[in-house]
């Protein structure tokens, strides 16, 4: 039966009509509410996408596709499955935090930073949605443009450098995806349609040129290894908000790339370069983790946290078989709550003592006795303690890579125990630490907007963590077929490569 | 031979503009300084109304009128139209800007008009010598322009230095028609083109001379590098409505012949111009991006990116398809808006009473002037070519066509390029959001330059998310000069 609904647009368009009807209100006030209100309704309206998600077939679903540019066989077509499903669903949870944690800290032009954050959340949206090539790549390019400005404009005393960093390196990536679009186009028929490209099969020579265009501008948005340099910058020089876009959702639109393109349309190519790939990521978990120890600040103590994290996800990806790709899907949600929420937590502390340094906010915790254990839920899902999702997430990962060689497992082990070693590091001085801070005001606890951000997301930790099954349902059909899309093919040879076109 | 009626009707846009032109000076003479200065630009842009109307209503004719040298074809319309947009755009953004800089006199829009008519019979030429003849009649206007501001040194430069280029390259091009002429005996571009595929493989070498004569003395209109020296200096040195004026008008009528000349006339050695114009492409692009990155000067950044643009453009002429001439067709009906938007955000900037020409001065523009600032950020990312706007369509098509004609490498250099140029439209964004205002600067705004930037602004916009309209129009506007022409695709 054909889906005759416009859910998707919805979703997506709901924020940019919001962004319309804020530049016509001039009361600050109003244009906060508005705006809180225009997400929280995004979120209720992608709620459908959960209860009529069909599980059982790995089809996309919700499926809108209306002709855009006729010439060029160009449609508007969005539609989602069970990979992209629970991103979606993310972004519309997440962005309502987002600016909830700016309600008071923005002051300056705050009508511009809510159509921001506003046009922000349709792109990021429309990245996950869309199953036209041109469409993806109007939307990933798109959502640079607010995200610049988030990083620029309201960002600390470093904005303009990390703001142009950030923009610098992530455009650079994209140049060579849009001739491999391109490329793709001609090669596969004169279409834009994700799953037709999907469909025919390329020449190995094509292939690898379209993987390493795939992979520049996959690799640098994750980021993996050697491409993670701008992350750092860009986290710490961030507002709240937009470290919170960053991590939970800009992140993920790297790993979403690779499985929702480079797996299934250069599957010899990606397989032949895979050992590069996981040692890459196997270098990032740790590379990561151990720079992370080394950190006084907390946001960067985070940001590289997420390095070691995305490690694990491109692993969990590159090994090819059920769990580590399930993981993987599941580990960029879990990432998306946990170090969304700890971001949220690092902004909490600096409005209050207008420091992210470590060794000024050790022993807080005896002022903020709520803070710390919500901070701590956070730090223990981040290293992955059972009963948090964290754990299930990294679990499947590290099953996944222990299916595919015991070696790569072992040596990604170690990331685990790092990843404690400094998220307990960095709990234990903050609510058992000695107080440095001189002329004591009393801090005062979390308040009701505050916990209303928290809150959600430890549900979502614990429930992950207790009972995944119907998260994990949702991918399961999908991720399948996703292998068959892989596995159908024999491992390129160099003999192959070389050998002709 | 005494022209018909016909041959009046094919050249009645022209006769319109140029006799408005007349118009306008004789307004000037006759109508006292103090009374009703609007009426000019008023009148100028009822010239450009009228010559609209009627080449709208022969939009789809194809006929060529006055023996043969002349065409009055959909492809020629197609640039006229995208030419009155530009000089319309330019009259609304100089009637504040005139009255600023204290030069508001009659001539100023009478060489509007004739620059503009010099476009006009450019890009509807068939025959060498007509081209040659519009290009002197734009050069001579621009010359003129560029030194409107007399009393100031950098303008005088400007139009001197543009003058002995200009005129240089004119010698150089009527050389290179002269040996055409003398190869195949005649002047008109289809004959050429004829005679050119009857004496198939063994080609005269003078013929390969003449190829790179002509490319040499476009490339100086179009100015790609590395005949673009005058550019940044002229660009710089004119009055800011001309300057725009001569970055969107004069290039594109000068790629439009370019398409013409080439492809009519030369389509059958295509393998040989070819290679030379992938060198100048690659150098064009990579050279002028590089360079914008060093100004100071937002005219001279803009006049560098001008050039990139055209770079762009010569792909889409270089691969001699279908689908590259659309695309260049399609690339700068949206670089008028872009250019112009851009254009006229500088010209309406100033600082302590005098024209603001650094980058420096738009700091803090956002802060001050939300609008504005806006706006300028619109034409930035539509210039580096960020969906969703119109530059994201424009370029994707021209790479588009490049991968089409198994060029792939040329778009990846291409690409390569335009990544380069993200840095110094980024910079100016930098300036405007992420920097405090300095205190001396304010922005001189007026009615007809405000609607003039939001036609501009919006059709960015518009054609960036839905450009089936003008994509259709070009493409039909196309098929007039390709069926006879283009050679298969290698």
């Amino acid at each position: 039966m054909e889906y005759t609904g416009h859910l998707l647009s919805w979703i997506i368009f709901l924020p940019l009509a919001g962004a319309v009807l804020v530049t016509l209100i001039r009361d600050e006030k109003w244009i906060r509410l508005v705006a809180l209100g225009v997400t929280v309704a995004d979120f209720a309206v992608s709620l459908p996408l959960w209860t009529q998600f069909d599980t059982t077939t790995h089809a996309m679903q919700f499926v809108e596709r209306v002709p855009w540019i006729k010439t060029f066989n160009v449609h508007y077509a969005v539609g989602v499955d069970g990979i992209s499903v629970l991103l979606i669903l993310l972004t519309t949870l997440v962005t309502p935090m987002g600016i909830l944690c700016s309600w008071q800290v923005i002051r300056s032009r705050v009508k511009e930073y809510m159509i921001v954050i506003l046009v922000l959340e349709t792109g990021m949206i429309g990245v996950f949605c869309s199953i036209d090539f041109f469409l993806f790549f109007v939307f990933w390019e798109a959502v640079l443009i607010p995200m610049y400005l988030i990083i620029g404009v309201w960002g600390g005393p470093r904005r303009i450098y990390a703001a142009f960093k950030f923009f610098l390196y992530t455009f650079a990536g994209s140049l060579l995806l849009l001739v491999a679009i391109l490329v793709l186009y001609f090669l596969g028929g004169e279409t834009f349609d994700i799953q037709a490209l999907m469909e025919s099969t390329y020449s190995p020579t094509v292939q690898i040129w379209i993987f390493w265009a795939f992979f520049l501008a996959f690799a640098i948005k994750v980021p993996m290894f050697p491409f993670h340099t701008w992350l750092p910058d860009a986290h710490v020089e961030a507002p709240t908000a937009g470290s919170l876009f960053l991590a939970s959702i800009s992140l993920k639109m790297g790993a979403y790339g690779f499985l929702r393109f480079c797996l299934p349309m250069v599957p010899d190519a990606t397989i032949m370069f895979a050992p590069m790939l996981i040692g890459l990521s196997l270098v990032a978990i740790l590379y990561g983790s151990y720079m992370a120890l080394a950190q006084t600040d907390m946001k960067k103590l985070i940001a590289y946290s997420s390095v070691g994290h995305m490690g694990f996800i491109t692993l969990g990806i590159f090994v090819f078989n059920a769990h580590g790709i399930q993981g993987a899907i599941l580990q960029m949600i879990n990432h998306g709550i946990t170090t969304g929420a700890l971001f949220l937590c690092v902004g909490m502390i600096y409005d209050r003592t207008h420091s992210r340094l470590i060794s000024v906010n050790s022993g807080v915790g005896q002022q903020m006795p709520i803070y710390v254990t919500l901070l701590a839920i956070f730090s223990f899902s981040s290293f992955g303690i059972p009963g948090t999702n964290g754990f299930i997430g990294e679990f499947l990962i590290l099953v996944g890579a222990f299916e595919y060689n015991m070696a790569v497992a072992a040596i990604a082990l170690p990331g685990v125990i790092l990843a404690a070693a400094y998220m307990l590091w960095m709990l234990q001085r903050i609510v058992w630490g000695e107080h440095t801070r001189d002329n004591e005001t009393p801090l005062e606890d979390l308040n009701l907007r505050e916990l209303s951000t928290l809150i959600p997301l430890v549900v979502l930790v614990f429930w992950i963590g207790f009972y995944p099954k119907p998260f994990l349902g949702f991918m399961e059909v999908s991720v399948e077929h996703l292998l068959t899309q892989v596995h159908t093919t024999q491992p390129l040879t160099l003999s192959q490569v070389f050998g002709g076109s | 031979m005494t022209p018909t009626l016909a041959d009046v009707g094919g050249v009645l846009p022209e006769m319109i503009v140029a006799g408005f032109a007349c118009l306008a000076l004789l307004i000037e003479a006759f109508i006292s300084k103090s009374s009703k200065r609007d009426i000019l630009p008023i009148t100028a842009l009822i010239g450009v109304a009228i010559a609209a109307f009627f080449t709208v209503n022969s939009m789809w004719d194809s006929r060529a009128v006055m023996g043969g040298t002349f065409l009055v074809d959909p492809f020629s319309n197609y640039f006229k139209l995208i030419l009155y947009m530009a000089t319309a755009l330019t009259i609304m953004l100089s009637m504040n800007y005139l009255k600023q800089e204290g030069i508001n006199v009659g001539e100023y829009y009478a060489f509007l008009l004739f620059a503009l008519c010099g476009t006009m019979i450019t890009v509807s030429a068939e025959d060498l010598l007509l081209v040659f003849l519009g290009f002197e009649l734009t050069a001579l206007s621009f010359y003129i322009l560029a030194g409107f501001k007399r009393f100031r040194q950098k303008s005088m430069e400007a139009s001197a230095k543009y003058f002995v280029i200009g005129s240089y390259s004119s010698g150089i091009l009527l050389f290179g028609v002269s040996l055409l002429y003398g190869l195949a005996g005649t002047t008109n571009l289809t004959a050429i083109g004829q005679h050119l595929t009857s004496t198939g493989p063994g080609l005269d070498p003078a013929w390969i001379l003449a190829l790179i004569l002509l490319i040499i003395g476009f490339g100086v209109k179009v100015a790609v590098v590395p005949f673009h020296m005058w550019t940044p200096d002229v660009y710089e040195g004119a009055p800011t409505p001309v300057t725009a004026f001569l970055s969107v008008v004069s290039k594109i009528a000068a790629l439009a012949v370019f398409i013409r000349v080439f492809i009519e006339a030369f389509g059958g050695i295509q393998d040989i111009w070819q290679i030379l114009l992938i060198i100048l492409t690659v150098m064009t692009i990579f050279f002028a991006n590089i360079v914008a990155l060093l100004q100071t000067n937002i005219k001279r950044m803009l006049a560098y990116s001008g050039i990139a643009h055209a770079g762009y453009g010569l792909i889409g002429i270089l691969v001699a398809t279908h689908m590259g001439t659309y695309a260049v067709m399609l690339h700068l009906l949206f670089y008028v808006f872009m250019t112009m938007g851009a254009f006229g955000v500088v010209i309406q900037l100033r600082k302590n009473g005098l024209e603001s020409e650094e980058i420096e001065d738009f700091a803090g523009l956002a802060k001050r002037q939300p609008v504005a600032a806006f706006i300028m950020l619109i034409f930035m990312f539509a210039l580096a070519g960020i969906p969703p706007t119109a530059g994201f369509i424009g370029k994707f098509y021209i790479f588009m066509a490049a991968v089409h004609a198994d060029l792939t490498w040329l778009a990846v250099l291409a690409v390569i390029g335009s990544g380069i140029s993200i840095y110094f439209y980024l910079k100016v964004i930098m300036v405007m959001y992420m920097k405090e205002p300095d205190g001396n600067v304010t922005l001189s705004t007026s009615q007809p330059a405000i609607i003039a930037l939001a036609i501009a602004a919006i059709t960015v916009i518009v054609f960036g998310v839905y450009p089936s309209p003008a994509i259709d129009f070009a493409d039909q506007a196309v098929l007039s000069i390709t069926p006879p022409v283009i050679v298969a695709t290698p």
